[in-house]
Formats: structure tokens, sequence, C-alpha cells
């Protein structure tokens, strides 16, 4: 059944305010809960149609605590992330509105962050972002006027102390729980875990880290992040994904910047007569060594084109535990409001 | 076609390429570098009488010439008028295409190579390295404001002659 505090009078409505909460929204009351939570990313359609948005994520309602809503991930231009998530919120999701550095500068961005959390937006994910290079405009003016960590400090000076970065006084602050991304499994390895520190320091509260292929390397990673306390002063989501088949893995190593896939996983795939469920099977192993490494808190899930099998990862991972995320006919009142819709 | 540099190289370094060997050796022996350039700073602290004297306004464009000369040549020194080499291993941050100043993207390939441009080391492993050799990894957790654009092109060293905290 649902947490009582994580259900408010209409779905789309911010929550009611919890002592030591800065959001009110229900990614951070699950996670403050110590529930182990489940996020899951979608990317945005390239359309201007809502009904896409749907469509991408009705397959796994039920099964995810909040919806990354990527900001041109890849370099490709998608519809926009705010958009995105407003829409999610009018549907009653929690939606992880994903904030990169390439394509504003900082004024449009601290316009966005008041823009996003006046729409109800309460989980915003500070990244750097992808290069144009890997995207279809290389030509473009790639503006990383700010980075993640800059960005961090920036939104956490506008909601703690409501004031933009020159100064100017904000009258009503963003009330947002404030994620950055880390990459356990890109060099320089050593550095990894003090760059988390920094993070943390600017301001993350929660962490998504970058696709997990190679459990040893993150329990390295992790083990060192113990050694420092940082699991105690963030939540970590470990990134899972399946993969489709080894060709794929071999693109995506070769192609998508940052992702390390251990050559074990792709003669795996290779081995099998199955290579998708295989891909599938690989993840929710994956999922559940990951759900006992101590200081994980939660696995964030891409499944870019196959959001179909998220629900399935989750379930057969069984990381829930028997808990069901907020969704839909589960709320009397979404209930009683679709009714009065389809009459 | 290379994607654009979110910081692009200014005046006489505008030279992307062929100057990289150099700024490897640079990082290699930062250790040796570094204190040479401890000491060139003690020199232009104690500079800073004669500086006041001439006037700073008028030292700005002549001295913003050589250092851009001799750091373009040893770090391939964008001249971003902020300078933080002595916290990122003197591999100098702007080079990296995103500009980023405080710490790598998650992007780098498992080479230890740039995701934006795969013929380059990632100048955040390369500070690293350099920090290591430094004795300065602490430096390297420091976080970084953003950029102040109105001062590229201007002279660190008058900023470190003047007692001015670089960033
Ligand atoms: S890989 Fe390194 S040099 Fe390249 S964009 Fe990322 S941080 Fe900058």
């Amino acid at each position: 059944m649902l947490h009582p505090d994580d259900i408010g009078p209409v779905p789309w409505a911010p929550l009611k305010p919890l002592p030591g909460h800065v959001s009110r929204g229900r990614l951070e009351r699950v996670l403050r809960r110590g529930e182990f939570a489940v996020t899951a990313e979608i990317n945005p359609p390239d359309s201007a149609d809502p009904d896409e948005i749907e469509h991408r994520i009705k397959p796994f309602e039920g099964w995810v605590d909040a919806i990354n809503a990527t900001d041109g991930s890849g370099a490709h231009c998608h519809m926009s992330s705010i958009a995105v998530s407003a829409l999610l919120i009018r549907m009653g999701y929690s939606p992880v509105t994903q904030i990169s550095c390439r394509d504003h500068n900082r004024i449009a961005i601290q316009g966005n962050v008041l823009g996003a959390a006046a729409l109800g937006v309460a989980n915003i994910l500070c990244l750097t972002g992808d290069g144009v290079q890997a995207g279809d405009h290389p030509e473009a003016k790639p503006v990383f006027d700010l980075d993640s960590i800059s960005l961090l400090q920036t939104i956490r000076t506008m909601r703690d102390e409501g004031k933009f970065l020159s100064g100017r006084r904000i009258t009503g602050p963003p009330q947002v729980f404030v994620g950055a991304a880390e990459n356990p499994f890109a060099p320089p390895h050593d550095f990894r875990p003090i760059r988390l520190a920094k993070k943390i320091a600017a301001g993350a509260q929660f962490i998504q880290t970058q696709y997990c292929y190679d459990v040893p390397m993150m329990a390295r990673f992790m083990a060192r992040v113990r050694d420092l306390g940082l699991h105690e002063r963030c939540f970590i989501l470990a990134g899972c994904g399946p993969l489709a088949s080894a060709k794929a893995a071999k693109w995506i190593r070769a192609n998508v910047p940052g992702v390390h896939i251990p050559d074990g996983v792709i003669a795996r795939l290779e081995g099998a007569k199955n290579q998708r469920a295989e891909g599938k099977r690989i993840c929710v192993e994956i999922i559940q060594q990951l759900r006992e490494m101590p200081g994980i808190a939660g696995v964030h899930l891409m499944a870019y084109k196959q959001e179909e099998s998220i629900a399935e990862i989750v379930h057969e991972s069984g990381v829930l535990r028997g808990r069901t995320p907020w969704r839909r006919d589960l709320v009397a009142h979404m209930q009683a409001v679709e009714t009065q819709g389809a009459a | 076609m290379r994607a654009e540099d979110a910081f692009p190289a200014r005046g006489i370094a505008r030279r992307p390429l062929p100057r990289r060997s150099l700024r490897l050796w640079s990082v290699r022996h930062a250790r040796a570098l570094a204190a040479v350039y401890r000491g060139f700073e003690r020199v232009l602290r104690g500079a800073h009488p004669l500086f006041a004297r001439i006037g700073y306004a008028r030292l700005e464009r002549p001295v913003a010439r050589v250092e851009l000369a001799v750091k373009s040549a040893l770090f391939d020194c964008r001249m971003c008028g902020q300078c933080v080499l002595s916290a990122t291993g003197l591999s100098c941050p702007m080079n990296c295409p995103k500009g980023l100043r405080n710490g790598p993207c998650g992007g780098v390939r498992d080479n230890g190579h740039c995701e934006v441009h795969p013929d380059m080391p990632c100048v955040w492993v390369q500070a690293y390295a350099g920090a290591e050799r430094m004795g300065a990894v602490a430096r390297m957790g420091e976080a970084r404001a953003p950029i102040d654009h109105r001062r590229a092109g201007l002279s660190s060293w008058l900023q470190a002659a003047r007692g001015d905290v670089a960033s």
C-alpha cells in the first residue's frame, strides 16, 4: 500500500511539507524513510505531442518512485526536460528534472530552476552534459558556462539563501531536492570518490551513477565512498540497464561517452541463445548484487528503447520487497478525476 | 571537423594541436615546475611596489603578452585571466573542450582520453597525475566558482603581484 506521507490532496499538487525535508516530492520521502528506491529514465520524444510521454511511461507505471526527464541527452535535440517534467506532474508522477550545462548559461539556468519549481518539480539532477560532438548538431556552440558542481552550488544558494548567483534576492526560493551524477567507471578512478565528495559539499543530496556493468569496480568505488563516509551524506542510486545484444553492447562501448562494459559481459551475451533475454538477466543479477552493497540506496534504470522491460526487471529483481511505488489507480482522487474526465 | 571548444584559445595561443606534447611534458614535470613557479610568484609579489609605481593599467597589455607567450608554450594556456594551474597539477583546465574547472566529466574514455577529442588525453586525467606528483591532490577537491568571462585575456601574474586571489 502507499505510504500516507506520499499521498497529497490531488496527485499533481506538492505534498504536505515534512520537517527535515527540503522538497515536497515523493522521491525524497522514499529515500529518507530508508526504502530502496527505484528510478527510471525516459528519453523525451521528438515530438510536440504530449501523449507520447504517457505511452513511454505506461509500461512501468507503479514500478518506479521517480522518472528522470533527460535534458538533450547525448547532445540530441528532444522535448525540453522541464516541459516533460511538467507533463509528468500533471499526470501525478514525480519527475527528476535533469539540467545540463551544455546549452544554457547561468542566467537561463537559474530562470529555468525557478520555472521548474513553480511548475511543481521537486527533484533536479545537475549534469555537466555530453559534448556537442556526440549529437545531431555537432556544429552548435557548446555553452558550459557552469559545470555540474557550480550548478549544484548555484541551486543550493537559490534554495537555502534565497539568492541568485549575483546576490539578488529571490522572493520564493525553489524547494528542490538536488542531485548529481557520478561515473565510478571512468578515469581518473582514484579521483572519482574525491569528486563525489566535492559534489556533496556543493549540495548534492542524491547521486545517480552511470550504467554499472562492472560490479567489482563499483564495489571498490563504494568501499572508498564508505571510508570517506559519503554514503551517509547522500543517497546513492546505482545506474543499471539491459543490453539488447552483444552487438549493441559493443556499439555502446565504442560510441557512448563514459559507458564501461567489461569483456566478460559481452562474452556472456555472445554465448547466449537469446541475447535480449540474457541482457535482461545480467541486468537483474547486477541489480540484486547492488541491492546488497552497503551504501547503495537505490537503483536508477536506463532502458533506452526497452522501456517495456523496466517493470519486468524491477519485478524479477525483487528489490522492492513487496513495496508498491505510487501509481494512478492506487489513488482514489485520481480515479475520480479520470471518471469525471471520461464522462 | 572538430566541435568548437567552450572556451576557445585567445590571441597567439590559437594553436590547437601541435603544442600538446610540451603541455604533457609540463605535467610530467609538475613538481619541479611548481617549485619554480612558487619562486616566481614571490618575485612577483616583491615587485608590487615597482608595478604600482609604473601603474598596473599600463603594465596590463605588455605583461599579458609575455604571460601568454610563456604559458601558452608550456601549458597551452588560454588566458582565462583567473589561473588555477597550481590547483590542477599544472594541466590547464581551459583545454577541456567543456572548459570544466571542477574536475572531469563522466565521459572520459577507458584509455584516459577525452570524450570530445578522442586523440587528446583528458586534461583532468593529466591534472590528477600532475597533482599527485606535486603532492597537491587535496587542492583538486576545492570547489571553484564559475568562471568570470570578463577577466578573459587579463594577466594572472599581475593579479598575483597585487595579491588578488586568482580564483
Ligand atoms: S573527457 Fe576530460 S577533457 Fe574531455 S570534456 Fe570531459 S573532462 Fe573535459
